[in-house]
């Protein structure tokens, strides 16, 4: 009979909420989850924003963030229950038996003091180890996790380390006390997806060589599929389906599962390419005021009217530097632009209303790309005004009907953007857009900083409005499963410079030039022993050549 | 909207208390500011309420035409400070560049001396008078103004919604006033009762320098530099001010703290 | 290649420098080209035309400003701060011995506000919207409402003439011993304390809650460690630098403070020295006050700056 690491029961967990201009009331964050993780084994939570994922892994080492408490149920490790052994049992166990892995290592380590010190510290205090051993321990950790320099990587400082390797240091710290059960918190979620793949390898093959047991906690069913053993989804602090990882991937029970599983599945059929560009980037080099360094390098694509090109890199790639050249924010050093047939001039200032109306842009981060002090009906009434000069009644009916077109209907138009839910800010902006009646609209990242459903949703909805309206989509993303869904052709961008560029079809086809192979055999399938089979073609290559 | 905070009410009753009295002075002050009406220092009794100073004039009545001298001071000056802050502020701001440096170095200057010794450099070859006072207060203190202005603005500024607005082709008069100034109001309004509090120290203290309001004039800082020799005689009248300047500066600070609050929660909050 | 710390040392020490020049033009303009004419201001409704010419000769305000503010300079820099316009003696000599007497106020003063001021902050921070932390807040609330010399009347009401545990007026001379030193300025350095523990006491909690919000404390809590350890290992060594500055710019305030104080004590000092002549409008002394002044000011902030340089350590090891 396998041996039982953890093992939680009813937990209900509670916090206080501090609604402004309203007495502080309690909320319930988790209702009665349980589940149990063998010695060895890993289990993923997976879940969207608010699901409780994050407060239940902490609860495995009785922490609560803010005023997150613990109010009902026991959690069971190595045979005790741990709400049970006070303060001073708490800090025994914690940094020993469990150890954590935070989302973003660059914010969890001290920026005062150098690596190794941070990775040894708890083996030295719980007098585990002698410091010569505890950093020989450290170093084999590094080696095994794939840092490079691994004798000297722990006399840098954390801001000295770039973010994957960051995420690895931390991975190290948290193996080096040889715990029972170690805590992922979204370790792969703020890197670019090429790091993505060499710290998911690192942590698994860490995992099993070390034999720890683990709790995954991601919003990336892909990912976790990777790693873990079991899989718990989560939605609003209940369990929605819990078993085994090849169940959950292959045969999930719940629609909402289902729905996971299948998410960013949407078919997309590639328009005919042959039709004259609605806008033509020719030869487009751009930089920063004051800065030697070009963003962009000869940069030439073109765009169909009525359909989508996708922009696809890593950060630093100058896709969004993309987007401020053709909206004129940031006028191009050389190059040419045109925009339905006619020069589009490189500053901002030098564009006609007209120029400015056809070509609209809708932002990541919907939050901020409202102003807070508008009403939606102002924020989309606006364009309205501004362009068409529709006034009083006929502004308002119109505002519904983009309302209606967004599928938000009646009474939201009088709220304000902080009243509105993450997914439906970005349909009102998207209504701002429309409103102005573009023939082009520049979505940078549009998609990035919702959950997976909710994302699937703008994008079904930005399809269905170019159908409608024969828009085309400047489509910015560092998201490859993003761009199949809804592209006609694609860019890749690397540093600067357009890497490969053609229909879907084709560049989604072999052969590939170096990059787009490692980039695109980087994101993760929704498969198990995707991660393997990526490493081991990689590691067949790389001994062919 | 939401019920109002005992602390705001508290604060809103004793600012509104002392403005009016600071308007009403004339109606309703028992006694002329500057009229000898007893002996020196009486205690307070039903016809002195709070007693008389120095030279035997009306305690309460100095108090209340001292609340108006000082309170009308203080509050031109942070007109002032205000106006000129706020304005060249949000204009180095939106303008940038070379502008924007000329005038950040300047404040920086200005401000690399204390406020209260340049007003008493600028005081010792000017002539003392309310006009001087307020002009020399509120151009010093706008640097604080300006400083938090441009802070504000320039953090807007780059917002995206602005972004969105230019794209539009929106005008720099929209910008400014319909996507920045609306979400840079709560710091600033909150900022202001700050530089009110700031202003009635400032004439307090220049008064009990004997630098600010002169005689028969009658000040908060003023009366205090009348009666301080009675301290020492265990007379309390030096005190009486001390109270009054305490009390305005709480309950302003209550007020801007609950505007700051009630404006930032509600509709302002950045996607909170 | 030189380090870039030293760079940004330098490059502020020299900022320092420049900015401490540029004050000085401030204070020569405020005093030289404001409207009111020196000679005018100093001799009043009694001026004749025959007296004004005199003085002005006398004073040299004929020649051209610029000259007149280089040689003002050229005489700062070699100790020679002029002479007063009042007596007539060299003003250096009169400013040092109260420029060491304000110094011996402010550094009384600071030495009992500035662990008081940390230590009340930490205990706010301990015992965060508790009763201890609301009691402090509002007193100190209370203390930064009130004047400087409010608040020397209201301890001079209760400590000097209720009570008569200390003296109401800070009479010092020369061969006085320490400890009557320290008993005669006991309530200026009281009121002082007061009037800069609530401004310094509110900084240094913001600053250490901030230093304990961030992720790296959970990540000490987390990893087990004592609440000393954590407090000392990873909270301590990056709130020094927020605290040491909240502590100079607080101590600039202090230096400000004294003026006043000075004068409702009778303390010879600088402060006192300066409101004097302010009054008497002695411009050279005057111009010679509030050139120490804002070399103190801007003194106290360039140490605040480079500490803060000297102890970020994205500065002192670069990649």
């Amino acid at each position: 009979m396998p041996e039982t690491l953890l093992d939680v029961r009813g937990l209900v967990i509670e916090a206080t909420s501090y609604p402004p201009g309203e007495p502080p009331k309690d909320v319930t964050l988790v209702h009665g989850v349980s589940f149990t993780l063998e010695k060895g084994k890993v289990l993923g939570l997976i879940g969207e924003s608010g699901a409780g994922k994050s407060t239940i892994g902490l609860s495995s080492m009785a922490y609560g963030r803010g005023g997150v408490r613990i109010t009902g149920g026991e959690v069971w490790l190595n045979g005790r229950d741990i709400l049970k052994g006070g303060a001073g049992g708490l800090r025994a166990l914690r940094g020993k038996e469990v150890t954590y892995v935070a989302q973003s290592a660059a914010a969890a380590f001290n920026p005062a003091k150098p690596l190794m010190e941070q990775v040894i510290e708890t083996t030295l205090a719980r007098g585990m180890m002698g410091r010569a051993e505890a950093e020989a321990r450290a170093v084999d950790l590094f080696r095994q996790l794939g840092l490079p320099n691994p004798e000297t990587i722990g006399k840098r400082f954390p801001h000295q380390v770039s973010g994957g390797q960051l995420q690895r240091v931390m991975t190290a710290m948290a193996l080096c006390p040889k715990p029972d059960l170690v805590i992922f918190d979204e370790p792969t979620t703020a890197l670019d997806v090429t790091t993505q793949i060499d710290v998911l390898a690192a942590i698994k093959r860490a995992i099993h060589e070390t034999g720890v047991g683990a709790l995954y906690i991601t919003h990336d069913l892909a990912v976790v599929a990777q790693v873990s053993d079991h899989i718990m989804v989560l939605r609003h602090g209940k369990t929605v389906e819990y078993g085994t990882c090849q169940q959950i991937i292959e045969a999930p029970q719940e629609d909402y599962t289902r729905a996971l599983v299948s998410v960013r599945s949407i078919d997309h059929a590639e328009k005919n390419p042959d039709v004259a560009p609605v806008l033509s980037v020719q030869n487009v080099t751009a930089r920063y005021k004051g800065t030697h360094f070009d963003v962009l390098k000869n940069v030439t694509v073109d765009l169909p009217p009525g359909q989508t090109l996708a922009i696809v890199g890593e950060s630093g790639s100058g896709k969004s530097t993309l987007a401020r050249v053709i909206t004129g924010l940031l006028p191009a050093a050389q190059g040419r632009i045109t925009f339905d047939g006619r020069d589009l001039s490189p500053d901002l200032s030098g564009r006609s209303r007209n120029d400015l109306r056809e070509l609209q842009m809708i932002y990541q981060m919907a939050d901020v790309a409202m102003n807070p002090r508008q009403t939606v009906e102002t924020i989309i009434g606006r364009p309205l005004e501004f362009y068409f000069g529709l006034r009083g009644a006929e502004k308002r009916k119109r505002v519904q009907e983009l309302l209606d077109q967004i599928e938000m209907g009646k009474g939201f138009a009088d709220r304000y953007p902080a009243e509105l839910s993450g997914g439906q800010k970005q349909r009102v902006c998207i209504a701002r857009a429309l409103a102005a009646k573009p023939k082009l609209i520049i979505c940078d990242e549009v998609t990035s900083a919702l959950d997976p459903l909710v994302a699937d949703g703008i994008l079904k909805l930005l399809l269905e409005l170019q159908a409608q309206e024969g828009v085309a989509y400047l489509f910015i993303t560092h998201d490859l499963a993003t761009v199949r869904a809804i592209a006609d052709r694609i860019a890749v961008m690397f540093k600067g410079k357009v890497q490969r560029y053609g229909p879907k079809s084709d560049v989604l086809a072999p052969p590939f030039d170096d990059y787009t192979d490692l980039l695109l055999s980087s994101v993760p399938e929704m498969k198990l022993g995707w991660l393997e089979q990526v490493l081991d073609h990689r590691k067949m290559e790389g001994a062919g050549n | 909207m939401t019920r109002l905070p005992l602390a705001a009410l508290i604060g809103l009753v004793f600012t509104g208390a002392y403005f009016a009295a600071a308007l009403l002075a004339p109606w309703i002050a028992p006694y002329g500011m500057a009229e000898i009406v007893g002996d020196s220092w009486e205690p307070s009794s039903s016809q002195f309420w709070l007693g008389t100073d120095s030279i035997g004039r009306d305690l309460m009545s100095r108090m209340i035409w001292g609340g108006r001298t000082t309170i009308f001071i203080a509050t031109c000056a942070t007109l002032l400070s205000f106006g000129m802050g706020s304005i060249l502020g949000f204009f180095a701001a939106v303008k940038g560049g070379w502008v924007d440096q000329v005038l950040s170095r300047l404040v920086d200057l200005m401000m690399s001396i204390p406020s209260l010794i340049s007003a008493l450099v600028v005081l010792s070859v000017m002539p003392v008078t309310i006009p001087v006072l307020i002009l020399v207060m509120g151009i010093l203190d706008s640097t604080r103004v300006f400083r938090l202005a441009r802070a504000v603005a320039v953090d807007i500024a780059v917002m995206d919604y602005v972004e969105a607005a230019r794209l539009r082709g929106e005008k720099q008069g929209w910008i400014i006033f319909r996507e920045i100034l609306p979400n840079a109001l709560s710091p600033l309004v909150a900022e202001m009762g700050l530089r009110f509090i700031f202003a009635v120290l400032f004439i307090s203290t220049l008064s009990f320098l004997g630098l600010g309001v002169q005689p028969p004039m009658a000040d908060w800082g003023g009366i205090v530099k009348e009666n301080k020799e009675g301290i020492v005689y265990g007379i309390p009248a030096a005190l009486i001010p001390a109270f009054a300047i305490a009390t305005l500066a709480i309950s302003v600070n209550l007020v801007a703290d609950w505007v700051l609050n009630r404006t930032s929660s509600l509709k302002g909050g950045r996607g909170a | 290649m030189v380090h870039p710390v030293i760079k940004l040392v330098a490059q502020r020490i020299a900022l320092g420098l420049l900015l401490l020049l540029a004050a000085s033009v401030l204070i020569f303009v405020g005093t030289q080209i404001l409207p009111g004419d020196v000679a005018q201001s100093i001799l009043g409704q009694s001026a004749t035309p025959e007296t004004l010419a005199n003085l002005r000769q006398e004073l040299g305000l004929n020649e051209p400003a610029l000259t007149r503010y280089f040689s003002w300079l050229g005489g700062v820099l070699h100790g020679d701060l002029g002479n007063a316009l009042t007596n007539g003696q060299p003003i250096a000599p009169a400013l040092g011995k109260r420029l060491l007497n304000t110094l011996f106020l402010a550094a009384c003063a600071a030495v009992i506000a500035v662990p008081l001021a940390i230590i009340l902050g930490l205990v706010s921070v301990r015992y965060r919207n508790r009763w201890p932390d609301k009691l402090i807040s509002a007193v100190t609330l209370a203390t930064i409402s009130v004047p400087e010399f409010l608040l020397g009347y209201i301890v001079i009401f209760f400590l000097a003439v209720q009570y008569r545990l200390l003296p109401s007026l800070s009479t010092v001379y020369d061969g006085m011993g320490f400890g009557d030193r320290l008993y005669a300025i006991g309530l200026p350095v009281i009121v002082l304390v007061l009037a800069v523990l609530g401004h310094m006491m509110r900084m240094t909690r913001a600053a250490i809650l901030n230093v304990m919000q961030s992720a790296y404390i959970e990540t000490a809590e987390l990893k087990g460690l004592r609440p000393f350890a954590i407090i000392a290992r990873h909270a301590l060594p990056n709130a020094v630098a927020p605290v040491v500055n909240v502590v100079m710019i607080n101590l600039a305030y202090l230096v400000v403070g004294v003026v006043v104080v000075e004068v409702v004590f009778v303390y010879p000092g600088m402060g006192q020295y300066l409101v004097d002549h302010v009054s008497k409008r002695d411009v050279p002394v005057v111009q010679a006050c509030g050139l120490v002044f804002a070399g103190v000011y801007i003194g106290l902030n360039l140490i605040a700056d480079l500490v803060s340089i000297l102890a970020n350590p994205r500065l002192r090891h670069p990649k």
